[in-house]
């Protein structure tokens, strides 16, 4: 069967490299649009609001369409397909995890500032032993949450020329249509269970944060 | 709350315009009917993603090339992750007339004509159908290849007239002719899109759909690996051009390629091409091939044995 297992993997490669890239832009990128969402400042929250909510109601593709293709044609800057890709999951991971930054640290409950305040706590102290642990806490499931989602959504870059793993299994299913043309059933379980193996790590390591937490409290 | 909202909906439409905008070749507020007559004007107020002149092409000593690479026997990446097929078999002639390395872009139906119009790519060679609608935004070359539409059935419920389809789901690609064809002359028929080749037949094999149209080249490559699987419908609408095209204005490239096709002719190259690349799938049978191949860019719309289609298809 040629090196199609290669393939994969090389496709996997590519799928996981535009994933971490756009995952660690939009963590540090998200924790500071989240710090900015709290301000009390309306115009400020207006802003952060209506970023928010273009990247939510369009759709991904349409992103990678307007970043690859519309960013050429108004200005000639032309990007690479994987830069674009880059591009195109940071604006929405940012936006996300500032959103998620914002909830995580309005969900802490008033009185915790007031107490640590009142205990005499200055307010660096304050944030890096009571606030921050407790919004990390609220904080992480739901950003190996998205980081799953980033993962899965790349598949759609294929439309801007980019080969990941989902096109690989596509074009390998495509040249064996007329020997094998069941083959399509194996290659999409190879590439589920490729999914799998990234998604799942994942998942066991925010789960094994949020335990060591629960045990140091 | 509400206001918020308000304000969001005004900046997602106002961000969706200037992607529209940006599809009309920057020809802001000019109407539909006199957009193509414009379509000349526009090309020099855009700076942006320039077309590479023959030239250019051969300076930088790289020319690229947007195929399939999942449209076997046409364009495909074979199991040692190699490019083949019909379309691909020309590229690398054109690259190798032209002295200059060859780089294969792989392509969707749906991103074809993006691709020219951004320049991302110097040529597309994806099994591209010469229509009207497209004319307006990409140059084509003389043909080099022909076909019609098709429809694949089940054997248990074998469709073999558009008359069968009336209030059927008949699964399409999107950006396909087949898509354009059933939406303008089939209103009754229920359309299933899909982005891709290979969704499109899963889904006619898991019966989501009751037929499954596109090229007649396709769907009967595609039933004779696929039993179970018959041709109803082997020519529909009249027989379009399958033609090279270059970003519009890019009149160098197109004079180059004509030239390339004519002189291509005289040897006989596309007859070669499809022994080399299509024979394994459609077999040698020269009436086959007579009705597929295009020598010289001379179309040859007497001799077609696909008349008995209905010709008023717009395509």
């Amino acid at each position: 069967m040629g090196n199609n297992f290669l393939r994969l993997l090389s496709g996997l490669w590519v799928t996981v490299r535009i994933s971490l890239i756009s995952i660690a832009f939009s963590l540090v990128l998200g924790t500071l649009l989240g710090a900015v969402m709290t301000s009390k400042n309306k115009v400020v929250k207006v802003i952060c609001r209506v970023y928010l909510e273009i990247v939510r109601i369009m759709p991904q593709l349409v992103w990678l369409f307007i970043v690859f293709f519309g960013v050429t044609r108004l200005t000639g800057a032309n990007f690479g397909g994987e830069t674009s890709a880059v591009i195109v999951f940071t604006i929405w991971g940012a936006a996300e995890m500032g959103d998620l930054v914002r909830g995580a640290f309005q969900a802490i409950p008033k009185h915790q500032f007031e107490s640590s305040l009142s205990l005499g706590l200055t307010k660096p102290q304050m944030y890096l032993n009571i606030i921050f642990p407790q919004a990390l806490r609220n904080l992480l499931p739901n950003v190996i949450n998205l980081a799953t989602r980033m993962i899965k959504t790349t598949a759609l870059v294929s439309i801007i020329g980019i080969t990941e793993v989902l096109k690989v299994g596509k074009q390998i299913i495509d040249a064996n249509r007329f020997e094998f043309p069941n083959a399509a059933i194996w290659v999409y379980a190879a590439i589920f269970f490729m999914y799998f193996l990234i998604c799942f790590p994942l998942s066991m390591i925010s789960r094994a944060i949020v335990k060591k937490q629960q045990r140091s409290e | 709350m509400k206001f918020t909202k308000m304000i969001s909906a005004v900046f997602a439409a106002a961000a969706m315009t200037l992607t529209m905008a940006g599809c009309g070749n920057g020809e802001s507020g000019s109407t539909p009917a006199n957009s193509n007559a414009q379509s000349n004007t526009s090309e020099t107020s855009s700076a942006s993603g320039s077309f590479r002149t023959v030239d250019q092409i051969k300076e930088s000593g790289e020319i690229k090339i947007g195929v399939f690479s999942d449209k076997n026997p046409f364009g495909y990446v074979d199991n040692d992750g190699k490019y083949q097929g019909y379309d691909v078999y020309f590229a690398e002639r054109i690259a190798k007339d032209l002295d200059v390395k060859l780089t294969l872009v792989p392509v969707e139906a749906a991103a074809r004509v993006e691709f020219l119009e951004t320049a991302k790519v110097d040529i597309v060679l994806a099994n591209f159908t010469v229509t009207d609608e497209r004319k307006q935004k990409v140059d084509f070359a003389p043909a080099y290849m022909k076909v019609a539409l098709g429809v694949v059935s089940p054997d248990s419920a074998i469709i073999k007239s558009v008359d069968d389809l009336k209030g059927k789901t008949l699964i399409v690609v999107k950006g396909t002719t087949a898509e354009t064809y059933f939406t303008e002359n089939a209103p009754d028929v229920k359309l299933q899109k899909y982005d891709e080749y290979n969704e499109a037949y899963s889904a006619l094999q898991d019966g989501r759909g009751n037929a499954f149209s596109t090229d007649n080249t396709e769907v009967l490559a595609w039933a004779k690996s696929n039993p179970g699987f018959t041709v109803g419908i082997e020519s529909l609408g009249s027989a379009d051009a399958i033609a090279p095209a270059v970003t519009k204005g890019n009149e160098t490239l197109l004079k180059w390629l004509t030239d390339e096709i004519t002189a291509l002719g005289e040897e006989q190259f596309f007859h070669k091409d499809y022994d080399e690349t299509l024979a394994d799938v459609y077999g040698a049978d020269e009436t086959y091939k007579e009705n597929l191949v295009v020598e010289g860019g001379k179309m040859d719309t007497s001799s077609e044995t696909a008349s008995n289609s209905d010709k008023s298809a717009s395509a």
